[in-house]
């Protein structure tokens, strides 16, 4: 089971970072989980600066950018 | 990850070594790509004169024949600068994250600091969406509040696309100095503020968060990599506003070839004083549409309207936005907020006179 938080205030790129996520972690057949962590002081937690940010297993692997499908699997993996 | 394949994948998240045969082969393309741009480039307004009278048929002289020659000159010329220099700073931009910023920045003394977060701000990639956790950031590992200021207000006023119009569409010498005189308020601003000591006025809970690290800032990557990136920002900058170019080189056109000349020059001329206070006042609800906006008031300096209150209008519209303000009500009280609009504002019109003095 993948723990995936996307951290993000509610900006549209936010919206886009899960959708990516989704439609990645279905095509790779992973079990996970989404949590969307829109709380300030739970992002500036993670030590994230540019939202939206990408933390799988509590690792923080992405931050300010919504990257293609291709890549997203990389990181899921 | 197999050593011993090609690295020739130009994949942003595997970093390849620098000096395989990627980065010859990039350079190559890059330099043929970069002869093909400028051939294309030069050859635009003959283009667009061709397009003008013998395949529209249009009679020299007439304001049609001069508001469409401006439109299919102005639009490809535009774009084409705006694709080459976002690529450019997307590749800058690899360089300098938020984190590698914010490094740089803590802790360092507050006139030096002002200086270097206000250069840092146009070559660190910013959204106003993240102005709040930046701040945050910054201001909670050590970087003075002052020195925070100029950078988040060199980062939206000092950009790209602005440079990019000022320059296709005024030439190298506003350019420059918008970028110069933006870069000086930036930097003053900041470091009033920091004089002020407006620290009481930053919400109480900002120095309480516990700032963690992402652990992003020691990211490496190579050339492709980088070139990756340069190519999503010409993604997705141009793919955002070149709607708001086209419109806004649209009207542009419409004025350049029907608005008599001179037409400005009682309003928003060098004899009206209080134009520039009202171009900042017009300036500051206007947001995000500079790749529209420039355009049209580019024409109307044609028409008799004064580089000063021209520049004035510009720096309001692009560098302080209402929906900032209220994205940064989030973490500074009222008074902060106020003082830092004021503060630019002012110095805004400041530029807006001298330019209308010395002009």
């Amino acid at each position: 089971m993948k723990k995936i938080q996307i951290l993000g205030t509610g900006c549209a790129k936010c919206q886009k970072l899960t959708a990516v996520v989704d439609e990645t972690a279905k095509a790779l057949g992973l079990t996970y989980e989404i949590e969307k962590v829109t709380e300030i002081d739970r992002i500036m937690g993670f030590g994230v600066m540019s939202t939206p940010a990408l933390v799988v297993d509590g690792v923080v692997k992405l931050a300010g950018k919504v990257p293609a499908i291709e890549d997203m699997k990389k990181l899921l993996d | 990850m197999n050593l011993l394949a090609p690295t020739t994948s130009i994949d942003p998240l595997l970093p390849n070594k620098p000096g395989t045969p990627a980065v010859i082969k990039y350079i190559g393309a890059g330099l043929v790509l970069a002869a093909a741009w400028w051939i294309v480039y030069s050859q635009l307004a003959l283009a667009a004169r061709w397009l003008t009278y013998r395949i529209f048929g249009l009679t020299e002289g007439t304001p049609l024949a001069s508001a469409v020659e401006f439109f299919v000159f102005e639009v490809p010329k535009v774009l084409m600068l705006l694709g080459l220099v976002v690529f450019g700073v997307g590749i800058i931009r690899s360089y300098f994250t938020p984190d590698r910023t914010r490094a740089i920045l803590a802790g360092k003394r507050e006139s030096v600091g002002n200086v270097l977060a206000a250069l840092l701000g146009v070559v660190t990639p910013f959204c106003s969406c993240s102005a709040v956790p930046l701040f945050i950031g910054f201001v909670t590992t050590g970087v003075p509040l002052g020195v925070t200021f100029s950078f988040l207000i060199s980062a939206p006023m000092v950009n790209e696309i602005a440079l990019v119009l000022l320059f296709g569409l005024f030439g190298w010498k506003v350019a420059a100095l918008y970028m110069s005189t933006g870069l000086v308020i930036a930097i003053l601003a900041g470091w009033i503020i920091g004089r002020l000591k407006l620290e009481r006025h930053v919400e109480d809970w900002v120095y309480a968060t516990k700032t963690g690290s992402s652990g992003l800032a020691d990211e490496k990557a190579a050339l492709t990599t980088r070139v990756a990136a340069g190519r999503e920002a010409v993604r997705d900058i141009v793919g955002r506003v070149w709607i708001y170019v086209v419109l806004g080189i649209a009207v542009g056109a419409g004025i350049h070839g029907y608005v008599p000349t001179n037409a400005m020059a009682a309003i928003m001329g060098k004899g009206a004083w209080w134009s520039v206070p009202l171009a900042v006042l017009l300036g500051v609800p206007m947001y995000s549409n500079a790749a529209g906006i420039i355009p049209i008031v580019q024409a109307l300096l044609g028409k008799g309207a004064a580089l000063g209150t021209v520049l004035a209008f510009m720096m309001a519209v692009i560098g302080l936005s209402l929906p900032e303000a209220i994205i940064l009500r989030k973490v500074l009280k009222l008074p902060l907020i106020f003082t830092f609009f004021s503060v630019v504002a002012a110095g805004i019109m400041v530029v807006g006179f001298l330019f209308n003095a010395l002009f």
